[in-house]
């Protein structure tokens, strides 16, 4: 693994003063800053989209975690990018409730109007879809989610409507 | 005055949470006093007397498993509520932090009292984003208001809440590879013994309980271990939230007795099946339970009674299968999302699961073979009980094995003529 990042990645960057402001607010919950390395990766992929291996490498020296234990942490986690992604994320659910309820169908429908399949970016890098595990959403599948919107009781119009409105902001 | 909805009495559907302020007013936030004017240890007494099973899906004893912590040393210690509901079907945690989250606060409050934590941590799958900032909400308004922090309501104990949100993983609801992720880890299970009441987070003491078990806290310490006891039908003590998904009328969840039968949830409940689809099974607690069948509809809703039947009743809240889908395809959903979230750490079910995985991927493409049939009943034994490090693997196996048993003759269909359901 080390030989993966030593080859990639050139070197850390500059971690900015609001990703700093945010993971040392995290260090206040923990007795060791080494507990808040999955938190210190999300506040770096809430602002840069994802975790590159210059961004891994900066959260890494900056709280002293080892580069191998934190890409074991970053790769361990479905949320955690390691490879760009657009700028809205569509999280299809596509366990059992929402595949009863048709989510194969509605993943069809995406992948048709937007042209992307699972772990694809559209060109214009508006969205990827990527599958989610049960969102605990059952009782009003088919479910996605957004970004961190959540969109219930979904149907291919539906989902015609919300992609539209994310397209329309932007 | 006699609660009898005591997790959900505060909800009501399209309203914003009650803040600090309307929950106080609605009876809340008085469990602390009166646990505070007894000694920890009476504390967990009381909680056990209850006879309040924890709600995260195994249904131990609560008190019980809090009085195997060890006496206090002056050292941390530690309460986590496990907030990481990615059970397949599962969806009452949800409820309960979105909808009153000052009810886990409260009860993580007294609970942490009782097993005189420092420290609580809510560890919150980070998919739910409302509860998450719902939670923040409750969590500040504590503090301002004196419930959380040094010296709560004047008393010697100090107690501060974090939330901790993670990033999407099943196997961190596992109590110990959840404590591995706290503490910044990579989320494996961890071997126990030691079990994590003796040392868990960074070593120390710490008792992980799943939110609706902390949710039943306050209202245990506020009205009484009797009235806790009274609440459950028969012999059976406290509600639980129960809930269906699938093609019902009414999906959805709803606080209830403890010992309702699955009949009472599924028909009076949930509305019946959707017009125009047969109950065939259901998966009776979460995608990690064996399947029942109709006819086990009459049984209540207790551990000792569904494991009489050959299952688990797990997380309570019930999936069906209807006539028009197919009973291994659905099998493959399951086995897919268990073959994904594996940790990796054993064999059985590092690569067990995506054997499985790929002899039902055949078998629905028409192209599986009688013996595929025979190895599958086999990965049922390797993946069981004792041979794996965790529960995963033998969770995985139980809609599995269940499925063998009870529709054999689909899979062999499957054989011979591929996938008939659409
Ligand atoms: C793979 C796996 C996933 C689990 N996921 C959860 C979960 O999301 N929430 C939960 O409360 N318990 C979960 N559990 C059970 C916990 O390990 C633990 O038993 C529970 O949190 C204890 O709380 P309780 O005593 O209050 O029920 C899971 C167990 C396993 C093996
Ligand atoms: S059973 Fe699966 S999830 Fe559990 S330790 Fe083994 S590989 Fe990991
Ligand atoms: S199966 Fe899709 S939300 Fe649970």
């Amino acid at each position: 693994m080390t030989n993966i990042i030593a080859s990639t990645a050139l070197k850390a960057r500059q971690l900015t003063e609001e990703e700093i402001h945010e993971i040392e607010h995290e260090k206040t919950h923990y007795p060791y800053a080494q507990a808040v390395g999955l938190e210190a990766l999300k506040i770096v992929q809430k602002y840069q989209g994802w975790v590159s291996d210059e961004s891994l490498l900066a959260v890494s020296e900056y709280l002293d975690i080892p580069p191998d234990d934190l890409e074991g942490v970053a790769t361990f986690f479905n949320m955690i990018f390691r490879r760009p992604v657009g700028k809205n994320v569509i999280l299809l659910c596509d366990s059992v409730a929402c595949w009863m309820l048709g989510c194969d169908d509605l993943k069809a429908h995406i992948t048709s109007t937007l042209g992307i399949d699972y772990g694809e970016t559209t060109e214009d890098d508006m969205f990827t879809l990527i599958p989610v595990p049960c969102l605990g959403d059952c009782d009003k599948a088919p479910s996605m989610m957004v970004g961190r919107e959540l969109y219930r009781n979904l149907t291919n119009e539906k989902i015609d409507q919300i992609i539209a409105g994310y397209k329309a902001k932007a | 005055m006699s609660i009898n909805n005591p997790l959900t009495k505060n909800i009501e559907e399209g309203r914003a949470p009650f803040t600090f302020a309307e929950y106080k007013a609605a009876g809340g936030y008085q469990s602390f006093a009166n646990a505070v004017k007894m000694a920890p240890r009476d504390v967990m007494g009381q909680v056990k007397d209850a006879g309040l099973g924890g709600r995260g899906g195994a249904g131990f004893n609560t008190g019980l498993k809090w009085s195997f912590s060890p006496d206090p040393d002056g050292l941390p210690r530690y309460l986590v509520v496990n907030a990481d509901e990615m059970e397949p079907g599962t969806f009452k945690d949800r409820l309960l932090m979105e909808s009153d989250p000052h009810l886990l606060i409260e009860g993580m409050i007294t609970a942490s009292y009782a097993i005189q934590a420092s420290t609580g941590y809510i560890f919150l799958r980070g998919e739910y984003t409302v509860a998450e900032e719902n939670l923040l909400k409750a969590i500040a308004e504590a503090y301002d208001n004196g419930m959380l922090g040094k010296n709560i309501q004047g008393s010697d104990f100090s107690l501060d809440i974090y939330l901790h949100t993670s990033a999407g993983r099943y196997i961190c609801g596992e109590e110990t590879a959840l404590i591995n992720a706290l503490e910044g880890k990579r989320a494996n299970p961890r071997f126990k013994p030691p079990f994590p009441q003796v040392s868990g987070l960074w070593g120390r003491p710490t008792l992980v309980n799943n939110v609706e078990t902390i949710c039943n806290i306050p209202g245990i310490l506020t009205h009484g271990v009797d009235w806790f006891k009274g609440l459950g039908l028969g012999e059976e003590c406290g509600t639980r939230i129960s809930g269906v998904s699938g093609r019902v009328k009414n999906p959805g969840c709803w606080e209830m007795p403890v010992g309702t039968t699955f009949r009472t949830l599924l028909e009076d409940y949930a509305g019946g099946m959707q017009d125009g689809y047969v109950l065939k099974a259901f998966l009776p607690g979460g995608g990690s339970t064996d399947f029942l069948m109709p006819e086990h509809l009459d049984l209540p809703m207790i551990p000792g009674d569904v494991a009489k039947a050959g299952s688990r009743l797990g997380t309570s809240l019930i999936m069906v299968l209807d006539d028009k889908t197919c009973p291994v395809g659905t099998v493959r959903n399951l086995i897919k999302f268990f073959a994904h979230e594996s940790c990796g750490w054993c064999t059985p079910c590092r690569d067990g699961l995506p054997w499985v995985e790929h002899i039902l991927n055949k078998m629905e493409e028409g192209e599986g073979e009688m013996k595929d049939i025979e190895i599958l009943k086999e990965m049922c034994g390797y993946m069981g009980p004792g041979n794996t490090f965790c529960a995963l693997a033998p969770g995985a196996a139980e809609p599995l094995q269940s499925s063998l048993k009870y529709f054999m003759d689909e899979y062999e269909s499957h054989v011979k003529h591929g996938c008939s359901y659409n």
